[in-house]
C-alpha cells in the first residue's frame, strides 16, 4: 500500500443515515477478479437519480466524502473501498463506520475520520454552501482542518491503523514477524480441532 | 479468578501475540467462496507466498451460481467459478464445487460438515459469517485483503470488540419464529446498535431455540451492525455436532466436552451493555422499508414518517418512496409478486419443513412467483427424502439447486424493477435482490402464507 499521511481536496456531501455498501457497490460488480475496474460501478443506482449529488459538478474530482452515520453497513465486500478510491475519494467523513467496511477502507489507504454528529452536520452544511471549501485530513496528527470556516477537529483512527496508513506497511510482512509465536500457538491447539483432511466416512 | 464472558473466554484462547491494544488471533477455520477470494489468491500469487493451512481452510461455490439449468450463468460469472477452482487446486484448499453433494452456501454446509464446532475462531469473506456464533465460536466477516492474510498466515490482527448481551425470556408466541426474534430485536435496538461489539443472545427463549433457529438469530447479527453473535453451547448443541463428519470421536469427543461445557458466560461476568427482551411481546415482522430496522409487525400498519423520530423520517419518507408504498396502509393489505425461500438465514432444513407445512394442500396465488431453494444440496437431498420438494412443487414453488440465490442479486435468480417479494432473506437494501427490486424480510411461515394469500399474510388467515 502507498503511505497515506495526508489528504486535501474539496469534499462532496452525502447527507444520508445507513449508506449500505450494496449502495456503494451493487453485487452484480462483484463478479469480478480484478481489484481494479469499479470507479464506474460507484453509487450506480443513485446516480440515475440526476438530482443525486455526485451528479452536480461542482463536486467532481471531491477527494472527501462526507456521509452520515453508519457509513458501509451491511456487506463485507472490500469492492466499496475500491470503487470509492476509483471516484477519486481518499477519505470519508462520518459519526460512525459499520465495523467491516473501516477495516477494509484502512487496509486500502481510504482514511475513515470518525467526528461528533453536530461537527459532521457543520461540515455537511459548509461544503452544500461552499462546494469549494478546501478540507484536510492530517493522518499523522490525526486532525482534520477546514480553515475557511475555522474548523480544526481531532479524530481518533487506531495507532496501529494509523501506522499502517502513514507508512504503507504491508500487513502480512509485518505479521510474519510473528512466525516463532504462531508455530508456538499452533502446537498447542486441541487436537479436537476440525481439519478439512480429516474426516469419518 | 474473575468472572469472564463466553466472548472474552473465546477471544482470550485464540490471542497469539498483542501489539498497541491489537491481538493477532488464531483462526481455527477460514472459509471461502467465488466471491470474495480471487484477488486474494492473486495476491499469493504475486508474492510468492502460500496458504498456512489447506487443512483449516475450506472453500465452495454459492454466491453466483445458478441454481437451475434453465438459467446459465454468465461468462463473467464462469471466470469466477474457474478461478475458485484452479485457485483451490494451485493451493491445495478444500473446494466443494457446482455439482458436489456437499455443496451448498457456506454459512450451511459448514455446520453441517461439522466444520463448525463451539470453542472456536472462524472467519469469511462474507458478512453473515456470524452465523457460526450459533455454536459458541466467534464468527465475524471480513473483506478480501484479510481473506489474504488469513490465508497467508493463518491469523488475524483485531482490536478486542465490546461485549453486549441481549437477553430473550420468557416463551415465544405460537407462530413466532426465531426470523421474528431476531427482526424484532433489530426493530428495538436500530441496525447499528451492535456496531463495535459481540453480542451474546441468552435468556429462556434463545435456550428453546433449535441449532437451526440458532442461526437464524445469529445469521442477522450483522443486521444489528455487531461484529458478531454468539449463543453459549449446551446439550442441544452437542447433540446437533456428534456423529458429523468432521466432529470429534472416541477420547477426542469426550475432550471436546469438558472444554465446550467451561465455556458459557461465568456468572457475574459483566457486558458493556445489556438489553432485556420479552419473548411474549414479540410477534411475527414484515419490513417495510429498506433496512432491516425498518419492520412492523405483521398487525401493524406502515408509518407514517411523521410520527417517527426525527433522524429516522426523512429516510423513512425516501423508503417509501422507493417501495412504492403508502403510509398508513395496513401491511396485510400489500400485495406481493414474488415469494423467495431460500438465503443463509432461512433455507436450512427445519425452514423448508415449516414453509412446506402451509403450503400443504394448498396453491400459491395466481401470477406470483414463487421458488425455494435449499441452503444446500445436502438440505436438497434431505427434504426429498421427507417428500418436501413435492408439497412445494405441487404448491406452485419452483424447488432448485443449492445457492444464494435471490438473495443478493448477483445470479440468475432476480426481481424484475418494481417487483415487489416477500422473502426469508436477511437484507431489504435498495436493489438488494435486483435493480429496482422491493424486498419485505420475514420469516418462512409468513413467506409461504403470503405465497397462498397473495399478500402478507400468517397461515391461520389462510
Amino acid at each position: 500500500m502507498e503511505p497515506v499521511r495526508r489528504v486535501a481536496g474539496r469534499a462532496m456531501p452525502l447527507d444520508r443515515e445507513n449508506v449500505d455498501t450494496d449502495q456503494i457497490i451493487p453485487a452484480h460488480w462483484l463478479k469480478r477478479t480484478e481489484r481494479t475496474g469499479y470507479g464506474a460501478g460507484l453509487f450506480e443506482a443513485w446516480r440515475k437519480d440526476p438530482a443525486f449529488v455526485m451528479n452536480d459538478p461542482r463536486y467532481r474530482g471531491a477527494a472527501v466524502l462526507i456521509a452520515g452515520a453508519n457509513f458501509g453497513s451491511g456487506s463485507s465486500r472490500e469492492h466499496a473501498a475500491w470503487a470509492l478510491l476509483e471516484g477519486g475519494f481518499r477519505a470519508v467523513v462520518a459519526p460512525k463506520f459499520a465495523d467491516i467496511f473501516r477495516a477494509n477502507a484502512q487496509r486500502n489507504g481510504l482514511v475513515p475520520v470518525v467526528l461528533a454528529t453536530p461537527v459532521v452536520t457543520t461540515l455537511m452544511r459548509a461544503v452544500e454552501h461552499d462546494p469549494a471549501l478546501e478540507i484536510v485530513v492530517d493522518v499523522e496528527a490525526g486532525a482534520l482542518h477546514a480553515a475557511a470556516i475555522g474548523l480544526h477537529e481531532h479524530f481518533v483512527l487506531e495507532p496501529r491503523a494509523r501506522d499502517a496508513l502513514v507508512n504503507g506497511w504491508d500487513e502480512i510482512e509485518i505479521t510474519e514477524q510473528h512466525a516463532a509465536q504462531v508455530a508456538a500457538f499452533e502446537a498447542t491447539r486441541p487436537q479436537w480441532l476440525p481439519m478439512t483432511t480429516r474426516r469419518a466416512t | 479468578m474473575t468472572a469472564r464472558t463466553l466472548a472474552a473466554k473465546l477471544w482470550d484462547a485464540h490471542v497469539v501475540a498483542s501489539d498497541d491494544g491489537v491481538d493477532l488471533l488464531y483462526i481455527d477455520l477460514h472459509l471461502v467462496h467465488e466471491v470474495t477470494s480471487p484477488q486474494a489468491f492473486d495476491g499469493l500469487r504475486r508474492a510468492g507466498r502460500r496458504v498456512r493451512r489447506p487443512d483449516l481452510t475450506l472453500a465452495t461455490m454459492d454466491h453466483n451460481v445458478p441454481t437451475t439449468r434453465a438459467t446459465p450463468p454468465d461468462a463473467i460469472s464462469i471466470g469466477q467459478m474457474e478461478a475458485m477452482a484452479s485457485n483451490a487446486r494451485d493451493f491445495g484448499v478444500r473446494l466443494y464445487p457446482v455439482g458436489a453433494p456437499e455443496q451448498g452456501i457456506v454459512h450451511v454446509i459448514a455446520p453441517q460438515l461439522g466444520m463448525t464446532l463451539p470453542g472456536m475462531t472462524i472467519v469469511c469473506g462474507d458478512s453473515h459469517t456470524s452465523t457460526h456464533g450459533a455454536f459458541g465460536s466467534i464468527a465475524f466477516g471480513i473483506g478480501t485483503s484479510e481473506v489474504e492474510h488469513v490465508l497467508a498466515t493463518q491469523t488475524l490482527w483485531q482490536r478486542r470488540p465490546g461485549t453486549m448481551s441481549i437477553t430473550v425470556d420468557g416463551v415465544l408466541p405460537r407462530g413466532v419464529s426465531a426470523k421474528d426474534l431476531i427482526l424484532g430485536t433489530i426493530a428495538r435496538l436500530g441496525i447499528a446498535g451492535g456496531v463495535g461489539a459481540i453480542v451474546e443472545y441468552r435468556g429462556s427463549a434463545i435456550r428453546s431455540l433449535s441449532m437451526d433457529g440458532r442461526m437464524t438469530v445469529c445469521n442477522m447479527s450483522i443486521e444489528l451492525g455487531a461484529r458478531a453473535g454468539l449463543v453459549a453451547p449446551d446439550d442441544v448443541t452437542f447433540a446437533y455436532v456428534e456423529g458429523r463428519p468432521h466432529a470429534p470421536r472416541g477420547a477426542a469427543w469426550t475432550n471436546a466436552l469438558d472444554a465446550w461445557r467451561a465455556l458459557p458466560t461465568d456468572d457475574g461476568a459483566k457486558f458493556d451493555r445489556e438489553v432485556h427482551i420479552d419473548a411474549g411481546e414479540l410477534r411475527p415482522y414484515v419490513t417495510w422499508g429498506t433496512n432491516p430496522g425498518q419492520s412492523v409487525t405483521i398487525d401493524g400498519r406502515i408509518p407514517e414518517p411523521e410520527a417517527l423520530p426525527a433522524p429516522e423520517r426523512e429516510a423513512a419518507a425516501r423508503a417509501l418512496r422507493y417501495m412504492d408504498l403508502r403510509a398508513g396502509t395496513a401491511i396485510r393489505d400489500v400485495p406481493v409478486d414474488a415469494v423467495f425461500v431460500g438465503s443463509c438465514t432461512n433455507a436450512r432444513i427445519e425452514d423448508l419443513r415449516t414453509a412446506s407445512e402451509v403450503l400443504r394442500g394448498r396453491r400459491v396465488r395466481s401470477g406470483l412467483r414463487a421458488l425455494v431453494v435449499p441452503g444446500s444440496m445436502a438440505v436438497k437431498a434431505q427434504a426429498e427424502r421427507e417428500g418436501l420438494d413435492r408439497v412445494f412443487r405441487e404448491a406452485g414453488f419452483d424447488w432448485r439447486d443449492a445457492g444464494c440465490s435471490m438473495c443478493l442479486g448477483m445470479n440468475p435468480d432476480v426481481l424484475r424493477p418494481g417487483e415487489r417479494c416477500a422473502s426469508t432473506s436477511n437484507r431489504n437494501f435498495e436493489g438488494r435482490q435486483g435493480p429496482g427490486g422491493r424486498t419485505h424480510l420475514v420469516s418462512p411461515a409468513v413467506a409461504a402464507a403470503t405465497a397462498v394469500a397473495g399478500h402478507f399474510a400468517l397461515p391461520e388467515d389462510l
